[in-house]
């Protein structure tokens, strides 16, 4: 039997029908996502309010207990919370600013990004707040109100953790060679060759990231040359860059890759994967120049990696010859959480409510230390005797309370223009395709944008 | 009756573009208040040595995706024309990269490509270990296999339909004087291939102008501006830098390019002389 294969006949049409339904059936079955807590979705309905945060263990879990605690404490208005990876997060987060659609409490890390939300009046003065609410001020690190302040007045409430970053080096691998933990960049340069022969990269490095690669040059202007030399750059100081202190970091940063220190391929490893993480965990890589935060991550997918008292952490070492003090440290001094100007009301109150509850409370102080991470509240000290990562955090709350100066991370103090030109030259660096001449002419020219 | 498409066509492509153009005499940071800026933002464009280098990437993404696509889908399509056994079966297998998101493949392959705990370095062959999105010159590479290996079903699919339209009996007379497989081909097929070459090459020419979401995922321009075409130029000025101004600069010479090169690719093809492939028959 024939079927006239011009005219669409029965069968046929009753295929494409079952298909188009099965495909329906398929397409609804998918998650929507990213992930949402409850159904609700950019802006919080009726007088609770929207909270959007990080992805990623511990910290992910943490202000999630912290927005349960919230709604439970508060049923009647309750705080919807998303979630978003560290780099994605960064666009998104200004896009929905634009567009008038942010979330009521806005995650940060202060300085030139909130700057750029405070000229276009899209974030709550919290100064007043802030002078009725003395209790809420007085019980958080002195030191992490420097970012959240803006032409005098305060735009953000310092939260969360003091993240200085720091060295870490894998003590296995350093037995292995018989090598000892650098003190100076020197035994750096010359644990470099004995790393490679032995097979293991010596630094690992998720250059991709870009704001991985500028942990490398924060450090070394600041042990060459002091914090001034970036203060210059921030001032908005003419030819700020061309500084020989900063030439001569951004040449050691160089001398650094041609003596093959970083990971094989590490301009196509980003940090969000936690890629770089896993290269000195599973012992691929000696040592590792990142934040605190990622204590929490290693101690939980490396094994027995953090627990075995593998890991290894030390400040950043002296350069010889340079007049920086070796107790200083770069970082975050603290995450920062704003109140969107364009919320209700009724959704701001929410938001002070949760600040001033929620927010650091002696539950969420105390897993922050349990997850090897010290909140910013004054007095965590004394509670860490007790946790199974005691002596990380006490080397943590040591270097942020000792540091002479703590510095902003660099792309996060500047504006978000300046910002962006420098993580573009700081890759172009890196990839060795131009001098520290030709950086320090590209960079001179957004000063003070 | 072609209103409705007209009314599609004026909200989605005409108002936008019209924004764009007013956009780019602006300075905006994506977050305040819209300042009129005059040719401030046009100035800091055409100035900006960037602008040249993402001029050229993007010729070069363009070229080279096209030297790999036409040729593979021309030859696919001409397969599966054909009743050779097994054709629908390997039909199926090769529709299947078109099928899938391209946000999924470029993550999927972004891992597969991890120098340290890829593909390579998981079965230990040396020769696939490389630094593939870490080196500019192979990370261009990986890009092209990998749209040429999402887009290629599609183009296959628009040359079989060109080839199952192309008369038997040219083929049969042309037998019958002797030619052989690789003759009709190239005398046969591919100029009555002609036009479909004209819109497949329109077709992949314009997408590739503007392809952006591969690129961004793999390798986010890097290594360095290594792979910084125009479009992802435009995303980073804008949406990272916050120079909206800019990078509605940015967008109105990608629609002028477009034109430019939809126009030229028309004005190869033979202009609208329209002139019948059939004749004679």
């Amino acid at each position: 039997m024939t079927v006239d294969s011009r005219t669409m006949s029965r069968r046929n049409f009753l295929g494409l029908a079952a298909g188009t339904a099965a495909g329906l059936a398929l397409a609804g079955c998918g998650s929507s996502g990213p992930n949402d807590t409850s159904g609700g979705g950019g802006g919080g309905g009726g007088s609770g309010a929207s909270y959007w945060f990080l992805t990623g263990p511990p910290g992910e879990q943490i202000r999630q207990a912290s927005v349960d605690r919230f709604n439970q404490a508060n049923p009647d208005t309750k705080i919807t919370s998303t979630k978003f990876q560290n780099d994605a997060y960064k666009t998104k987060i200004k896009t929905a600013i634009g567009a008038g659609q942010a979330p009521t409490i806005i995650w940060g890390w202060g300085g030139g990004g909130l700057r750029s939300y405070v000229e276009a009046n899209q974030v709550e003065d919290l100064t007043s707040w802030f002078a009725e609410n003395a209790a809420v001020k007085d019980r958080l690190f002195q030191s992490s109100f420097g970012a959240a302040t803006i032409d005098g007045k305060i735009y953000a409430m310092p939260a969360e953790t003091v993240q200085p970053i720091v060295l870490y080096w894998n003590k296995e691998v350093f037995d292995k060679i018989g090598a000892q933990p650098p003190q100076s960049w020197g035994d750096i340069m010359s644990l470099v060759p004995k790393f490679n022969d032995a097979g293991v990269a010596p630094i690992s490095l998720g250059g991709q990231s870009r704001w991985t690669n500028m942990m490398w040059l924060e450090f070394l202007f600041d042990r060459i040359g002091g914090p001034e030399v970036f203060q210059a750059v921030f001032d908005g100081e003419k030819d700020a860059w061309s500084n020989p202190a900063s030439i001569e970091g951004l040449t050691k940063a160089q001398e650094l890759i041609k003596a093959n220190g970083f990971v094989k391929g590490f301009s196509s490893i980003t940090a969000d994967s936690n890629a770089d993480q896993a290269l000195l965990y599973t012992g691929k890589a000696a040592m590792m120049l990142h934040g605190t935060w990622t204590y929490g991550n290693m101690a939980e997918a490396g094994g027995d990696f953090v627990s075995g008292g593998n890991l290894g952490w030390m400040n950043f070492p002296p350069v010889e010859g340079g007049k920086g003090d070796p107790t200083n440290t770069v970082g975050n001094p603290g995450q920062y959480l704003s109140i969107s100007s364009k919320a209700t009301d009724a959704e701001k109150e929410t938001a002070k409510k949760f600040f001033s509850t929620a927010v650091l409370s002696d539950a969420e102080v105390k897993e922050w230390l349990d997850n090897g991470a010290v909140p910013i509240v004054n007095g965590a000290d004394g509670q860490i005797g007790s946790s199974k990562d005691a002596d990380f955090l006490k080397f943590v709350y040591g270097i942020a309370s000792n540091a002479k100066v703590f510095a902003q991370s660099w792309d996060q103090a500047l504006s978000p223009t300046a910002a962006e030109k420098l993580l573009d030259n700081i890759a172009k660096l890196f990839q060795l395709s131009i001098t520290p001449q030709q950086f320090a002419n590209n960079m001179n020219q957004v000063i003070g944008q | 009756m072609a209103l409705p498409a007209l009314l599609m066509f004026f909200a989605f492509a005409v108002v936008p573009l019209v924004g764009v153009v007013l956009l780019s005499f602006t300075s905006w940071d994506g977050i305040g208040v819209i300042r009129p800026a005059g040719f401030d933002s046009w100035r800091a464009v055409l100035a900006d040595p960037g602008l040249l280098h993402s001029l050229w990437v993007t010729f070069v993404v363009i070229a080279l995706s096209w030297a790999v696509q036409t040729p593979l889908s021309i030859l696919l399509g001409v397969f599966l024309a054909g009743h050779q056994p097994y054709r629908e079966f390997l039909a199926v297998l090769f529709i299947i990269p078109l099928l899938l998101s391209s946000a999924a493949i470029a993550i999927t392959y972004k891992a597969l490509l991890d120098p340290n705990f890829g593909l390579g370095a998981g079965l230990h062959i040396p020769l696939l270990t490389q630094d593939w999105l870490g080196e500019p010159a192979l990370a261009m590479g990986v890009i092209i296999f990998v749209v040429s290996w999402q887009y290629i079903p599609f183009h296959t699919l628009i040359y079989q339909g060109a080839v199952r339209q192309i008369p038997r009996s040219m083929y049969e007379a042309a037998q019958l004087d002797g030619a052989g497989r690789v003759r009709m081909f190239f005398r046969i097929t591919l100029p009555q291939l002609k036009y479909t070459i004209i819109t497949s090459s329109t077709l992949m020419v314009v997408g590739s102008l503007v392809f952006f979401d591969l690129i961004f995922v793999l390798t986010e321009g890097g290594p360095g501006d290594a792979t910084r075409v125009l479009a992802l130029d435009m995303y980073k000025r804008g949406f990272q830098a916050n120079l909206m101004g800019q990078a509605s600069g940015i967008a109105v010479i990608l629609v002028v390019l477009g034109l430019v090169l939809a126009l030229l690719l028309r004005r190869i093809g033979g202009g609208s002389s329209s002139a019948s492939q059939l004749e004679g028959m």
